[in-house]
């Protein structure tokens, strides 16, 4: 009976969380923020891991594997919930490989050329059963989790290295990273933020009304002032929705043109994205929404020239790596072409494809 | 100390015999009726005796200098403030710069009292060390070089851009009483790299500031300025046009008052209306232009033609002045843009430049097949306006925003942009938005080509958006999403602003083609067409 009752449960659960994936994703906006999404996204694998009747390594990766890719079809611009997926997956991995006794440093030192011959070393098929897995894996997705809430926190504590007093810095749209970012650098130095309000939905707006509350200078400009204004920046610190594979973003629309903007008067780039936001993927497709755009316009048109309009409202940009000065995460700064090496360490290169 | 005594004594007897007729003059001021120069030079120097009985030392020079400027019988344009106001090593300057503005006027007694005036005024300041002077001018807004001499040319800083200097504020305010303007205050925080700007909101025309009926400012004039301040005429083209309507009536309710020449008067009658409509909004470049143009043909006159005669001429200058370079200048411009569109064609363009959707109704109606992308941004959505246009015509279009620019122009063929003013260097300025278009245009490869008539040349020269540009309604920006208006007390929070830019100059190198009624160049040969306009002029 308990055990019937735990299944239940848990199916309970995975069902409501992803019908919250499906509503967030169609309404205006993000409701979350991608932090809270990964939070419960390894809450809901550990309990899962606790939870589930699985006797070996490999029925444990099948049923997470399942589940996975039921939650990114629920909504698939939301990343982060596939990225910690692969986390868990990759940890369930080291943690059979640290029970049964091999070591990971072989892999380290190989790790380029495991890259380029991936696909011929699937050792096993993680049929061994061991005692202690459970609890093993259970204290790694615990770590994982104690990582994943103070990422914000150590991406500000990088804040003072990289602004100095008197400086203007641009930033689009709201990112609750960027935000903590700033604020925790104007507790020592005077800086001013212009904020581009991001069209249709002008979150910018409400990123400048809380920066401007701690006191930090901040101004609103409309998206087509960004050029105009970039020859008077210092700097462009963005946040991003998704870390591509090849060191591209997937950011807010918007973020291509800034970009540009930012490379033709040789102002650096930054961005802002905690470890959890990279994901293995290269596709950039951005996502429409034109239902959101019709209900944010004011209907001046009348029905007769709507029918005749096609409107388009890309809620994604992909910016290339070239336009990318660095990203800073919460394992510290790095440059865009080093990223293939960090996703390499934190997912395996089977689970890449879900 | 006694020569002190006896002036104070000397202006109360001033002010018994002359305090009815001041007062009356007062009291007519107040009600907006329009001052006889004999009642205006009665007042200034009542004002003058006011001041040096207050402040003995105040710098005599300055008083003697608006002494001089009140006794001369000369009707004084406001341009010949000048000699009055400028820097003591530019007399040569002034009257070089004076000459323009005077053109081909009977200048010889005018050029001789200036010689005699400038004489005294030298010796008198080199007795005194007078206070410095700001050599600035508060006059139009646009400064006007001297292309055909090549001595140097003072620019003189037009007032928009001095908005932080206190002392041109004050100039401001002073000429602006006397022409009995009202003064525009700004309004909300100014972010401070625009500091120097003005600032207005649109809630606060300047037109209440006036009593209705006015006799100062000429009714078609005020009803113009209020559409300016509120955005009812908005467009660099539209602008011209109705400023140029609006002068054929004052030009047709104009009776020359006796003892005075049509040619002069007529011009010192236009000086308020100009100060008042760049209170209401900035003058564009264009509206510039065509200023100078109606200034030059009404000196040119001559004194013994009759009021009647002279009266339709301008009209018919004015109206052949809107066909020539308005009108049919957009159609030779249509003619070579038609040309580069071909079939199959997916253009892009952006906000509403009325030369733009002239030319794609007219390719449309040449049986092209092509279709378009209109771009548009906040806060203004002009972009509307066009996709309301094309779309009325039959052509079919895609509406995006300005963020989805990325997105969009991978299927874009080509862009075409209009322009509200061409600058000396090559730059192109023109509504906020265009130079990122250019941008992310150059960045695909796409080919830009920007439309402008020769009329909208300018003869400045400007590298970025900042030094001088227009600020609008910072309240424009606020907008209620989901039911939250997070800006709503943007003033409560010292530390937030909102900048709402007009303008922006797109660099040439971001610009292929520049298509006029001259034909196409590329964007560096706009100094080469203002010298060649200028030498047939």
């Amino acid at each position: 009976m308990p055990g019937a009752d735990k299944e239940t449960d848990l199916s309970e659960r995975i069902e409501s969380f992803l019908s919250e994936l499906k509503r967030c994703g169609s309404g205006a906006g993000s409701l979350r923020g991608s932090a809270e999404t990964a939070r419960e996204t390894t809450a809901l694998l550990r309990r899962i891991t606790a939870q589930a009747r699985w006797s070996n390594a490999g029925d444990l990766m099948e049923i997470i594997r399942k589940e996975g890719r039921r939650m990114t079809a629920a909504q698939p611009s939301v990343t982060t919930v596939g990225n910690m997926v692969r986390r868990v997956l990759k940890i369930i991995r080291e943690e059979y490989a640290r029970s049964r006794g091999s070591t990971e440093e072989a892999d380290q030192q190989e790790s380029l050329h495991k890259l380029l011959t991936s696909g011929g070393s699937s050792e096993d098929n993680f049929r061994q059963h061991f005692a202690h897995l459970k609890a093993n894996v259970i204290e790694a997705i615990n770590e994982l989790l104690t990582e994943l809430e103070g990422t914000t926190d150590n991406i500000s504590m990088q804040a003072l290295e990289h602004i100095h007093s008197n400086e203007v810095i641009m930033t689009i749209g709201r990112s609750r990273t960027v935000e903590a970012f700033l604020k925790d650098a104007a507790r020592k130095r005077k800086f001013h933020v212009m904020v581009a309000e991001c069209a249709p939905f002008c979150q910018g707006h409400e990123m400048a009304t809380s920066l401007s509350k701690e006191d930090i200078e901040t101004t609103v400009i409309p998206d087509a002032a960004i050029f105009a204004v970039m020859s008077r920046v210092n700097k462009v610190i963005i946040g991003t929705q998704t870390v591509l594979a090849n060191g591209g973003l997937r950011a807010v629309n918007g973020t291509h043109t800034l970009a540009l903007a930012a490379k033709h008067h040789s102002t650096p780039l930054i961005v802002c994205a905690p470890m959890f936001k990279l994901s293995p993927q290269v596709s950039d497709t951005p996502k429409l929404s034109t239902k959101n755009f019709e209900n944010t316009t004011t209907n001046r048109f009348g029905n007769l020239i709507l029918s005749k309009v096609n409107a388009h409202c890309p809620v994604f940009d992909y910016v290339p790596p070239e336009l990318i000065t660095l990203f800073i995460s919460n394992i510290g700064g790095n440059a865009p072409s080093y990223i293939y090496r960090l996703m390499s360490e934190l997912y395996h290169p089977e689970d890449h494809e879900l | 100390m006694a020569d002190s005594d006896g002036r104070q004594v000397d202006s109360i007897n001033n002010a018994t015999d002359e305090d009815v007729k001041l007062q009356e003059i007062v009291l007519a001021k107040n009600e907006g009726k329009e001052l006889t120069k004999e009642e205006k030079q009665r007042l200034r120097k009542e004002k003058k005796q006011h001041k040096k009985s207050k402040k003995d030392d105040k710098g005599p020079p300055e008083k003697e200098k608006v002494k001089e400027k009140a006794s001369v019988p000369v009707p004084s344009k406001p341009a010949t403030q000048s000699p009055a106001h400028k820097a003591a090593p530019v007399p040569v300057n002034a009257s070089a710069s004076e000459s323009p503005a005077a053109a081909e006027k009977p200048a010889k007694s005018k050029a001789e009292l200036r010689a005699e005036r400038r004489a005294r005024q030298d010796s008198d300041r080199a007795s005194k060390q007078g206070k410095k002077e700001v050599g600035q001018q508060s006059a139009s807004s646009k400064p006007k070089a001297t292309p055909n001499e090549l001595q140097p040319v003072v620019k003189r800083l037009p007032e928009h851009v001095q908005v932080d200097d206190p002392a041109a504020l004050k100039k401001l305010a002073k000429k602006l009483e006397r022409q009995q303007v009202p003064l525009r205050s700004d309004y909300g925080y100014k972010v401070s790299l625009f500091s120097h700007l003005h600032q207005y909101s649109r809630k606060n025309p300047p037109t209440q500031q006036i009593s209705i009926p006015a006799t100062v400012i000429h009714p078609s004039i005020v009803r113009l300025g209020l559409q300016y301040s509120q955005g009812i005429i908005a467009g660099s083209n539209a602008r011209s046009v109705a400023l140029l309507h609006a002068f054929k009536q004052v030009i047709q309710d104009y009776s020359t008052p006796p003892n005075e020449e049509l040619s002069r008067d007529l011009v010192n009658k236009l000086s308020p209306y100009i100060s008042f409509l760049s209170q209401c909004r900035p003058l564009s470049a264009s509206m510039g232009n065509a200023i100078k143009y109606i200034k030059k043909e009404i000196s040119n006159i001559p004194s013994q033609c009759k009021e009647e005669e002279a009266k339709g001429e301008l009209q018919a200058c004015i109206d052949s002045y809107i066909n020539e370079k308005i009108i049919l200048a957009s159609e030779a411009i249509s003619k070579y843009a038609i040309e580069k569109i071909s079939n199959g064609d997916v253009i892009l363009v952006y906000g509403c430049s009325s030369l733009v959707n002239h030319i794609l109704c007219k390719a449309f109606e040449k049986q092209r097949k092509f279709r378009v992308i209109v771009v548009d941004s906040r806060p203004r959505l002009e972009g509307r306006e066009t996709l309301r246009r094309l779309v009325k015509k039959g052509i079919r279009c895609t509406y995006v925003l300005i963020s989805a620019l990325s997105y969009i122009l991978p299927e874009v063929s080509k862009v075409f942009l209009g322009a509200h003013a061409l600058l000396a260097n090559g730059y192109v300025m023109s509504r906020v938005g265009t130079s990122q278009i250019a941008l992310v245009a150059k960045a695909y490869n796409v080919p830009v080509l920007v439309c402008c008539e020769t009329y909208k040349f300018c003869e400045r020269v400007q590298t970025d958006s900042f030094v001088s540009n227009e600020l609008d309604d910072p309240d424009d920006l606020i907008v209620t999403r989901n039911g939250k208006t997070h800006l709503e007390n943007w003033q409560t929070v010292k530390s937030l602003g909102l900048l709402n830019l007009v303008y922006d100059v797109t660099p040439p190198d971001f610009v292929d083609l520049v298509i006029t009624d001259l034909g196409m160049i590329p964007c560096t040969s706009v100094p080469v067409v203002l010298r060649v306009k200028n030498v047939d002029q």
